[in-house]
């Protein structure tokens, strides 16, 4: 997935979790998290959004994460939103999102 | 039914401990244009992620006359609500696409056919006229529900604490349900204030025959409850009628009475009712009761 313009996604309701992509000039996965929950959770955040970052074929990227505690689910959804917005993708395939 | 903004994490996350018989997750009104891509894909990993218990889960996905409806479809079958419901029913043929649509998704996501439901609300004049076609018009149908805000502004009026201007569609609603053999549920009450409104509403449907009632309060998930669940007076009556009418079928006679009232079917029917009422409400029922409802 290459990754056109700025896609952003979620807010900073609690639950909830603001993710920003866009394209990383020097050409690899760049993480920037900003969690309320970072001492417990921040690893885990981190390898989560890297998976499915690899699962999407995404190799170049810089993600701005701001959490406030969103469960994976959401983090999940959150970043699929912000990626097929900063890919431009208006036609989903379904058949291939699982 | 409890409505859920689809855009809300932190409602969809909680939505179902506060014991509502059902949630409704909802894609369209309360989502803007420019969120219906996020509430999309939120509800679609709640959907797989989270265990809702034996909370029923229900997507309200926009119209198929709109740009997001089909892609509500073929991302909520394959996150697999026990339904699905389509807003501004006015026609057969709405229902029909969609149960069409849900066909074509559930065979090549290789789900077994049939197993999403589907409940029609309807909103509009044009809908309550058609609607005991729209409650044959496909197997998976289990309900329709009625919608009043779209429905009172399609009628040039506006909604009264009496409910005047609701009551023919409701009867319409319900007949078409009752005899299509579906779930009839009423419309939201928009003032989660009026505690006192909303209860005289919900006594009003109730007698009129409704199933429940749409809430956007988890507050007045409750009071439905309570309003519901039948008295200990009204089961030991139900009690009563049915062991009456065991008792005289067991010595051949298919008539009985209680206190003496001739009990005849359609009592019956009504104190098996209440029992079942009784047992989704979490009324101990003796164990030979218990045993008939979990058959």
């Amino acid at each position: 997935m290459n990754l056109i313009r700025t896609g952003k996604s979620g807010t900073l309701e609690s639950s909830d979790v603001m993710i920003t992509v866009r394209n990383n000039p020097a050409n690899k996965i760049e993480i920037k998290l900003k969690s309320i929950v970072e001492k417990g959770f921040g690893n885990h955040i981190r390898s989560f959004v890297e998976s499915v970052l690899e699962e999407m074929m995404v190799v170049s990227a810089i993600v701005d994460i701001d959490d406030r505690s969103a469960l994976d689910c959401v983090i999940r959804a959150r970043l699929e939103t912000a990626l097929h917005r900063a890919a431009g993708i208006t036609v989903f395939n379904w058949e291939e999102i699982q | 039914m409890l409505y859920v903004p689809g855009n809300n994490p932190n409602m969809v996350k909680d939505a179902h401990i506060y014991r509502s018989d059902s949630v409704m997750f909802d894609l369209e009104d309360s989502v803007s244009v420019q969120e219906k891509d996020a509430a999309r894909f939120l509800i679609f990993r709640a959907l797989k992620s989270i265990d809702y218990e034996n909370t029923e889960t229900v997507v309200r996905i926009n119209g198929l006359n709109t740009p997001f409806g089909v892609d509500d479809v073929k991302a909520m079958v394959r996150a697999r609500p026990d339904v699905i419901r389509l807003p501004k029913t006015e026609t057969p043929d709405d229902i029909k696409a969609v149960d069409k649509l849900i066909s074509e998704v559930e065979k090549a996501a290789g789900i077994e056919e049939g197993s999403i439901k589907l409940f029609a609300a309807i909103e509009n004049a044009k809908g309550v006229v058609h609607a005991y076609q729209i409650a044959l018009s496909s197997p998976r149908l289990v309900g329709i529900a009625f919608g009043a805000e779209d429905f009172v502004t399609n009628l040039n009026t506006q909604r009264s604490k009496g409910g005047l201007e609701l009551f023919t569609a409701r009867q319409e609603i319900l007949m078409a349900s009752r005899a299509a053999g579906l779930h009839a549920i009423d419309t939201v009450f928009s003032d989660v204030n009026d505690d006192e409104g909303f209860r005289r509403e919900v006594e009003l449907i109730k007698s009129m025959g409704f199933d429940g009632k749409s809430v956007i309060n988890p507050r007045q998930v409750s009071m439905v409850h309570e309003i519901y669940t039948p008295t200990m007076e009204q089961i030991n009556s139900a009690r009563k009628i049915l062991r009456a009418i065991e008792q005289a079928e067991s010595e051949g006679s298919g008539v009985a009475s209680v206190n003496g009232k001739m009990i005849d079917k359609p009592i019956v029917e009504r104190a098996r009712r209440t029992l079942e009422l009784a047992h989704l409400s979490g009324i101990y029922l003796d164990e030979m009761e218990e045993e008939e409802f979990n058959a």
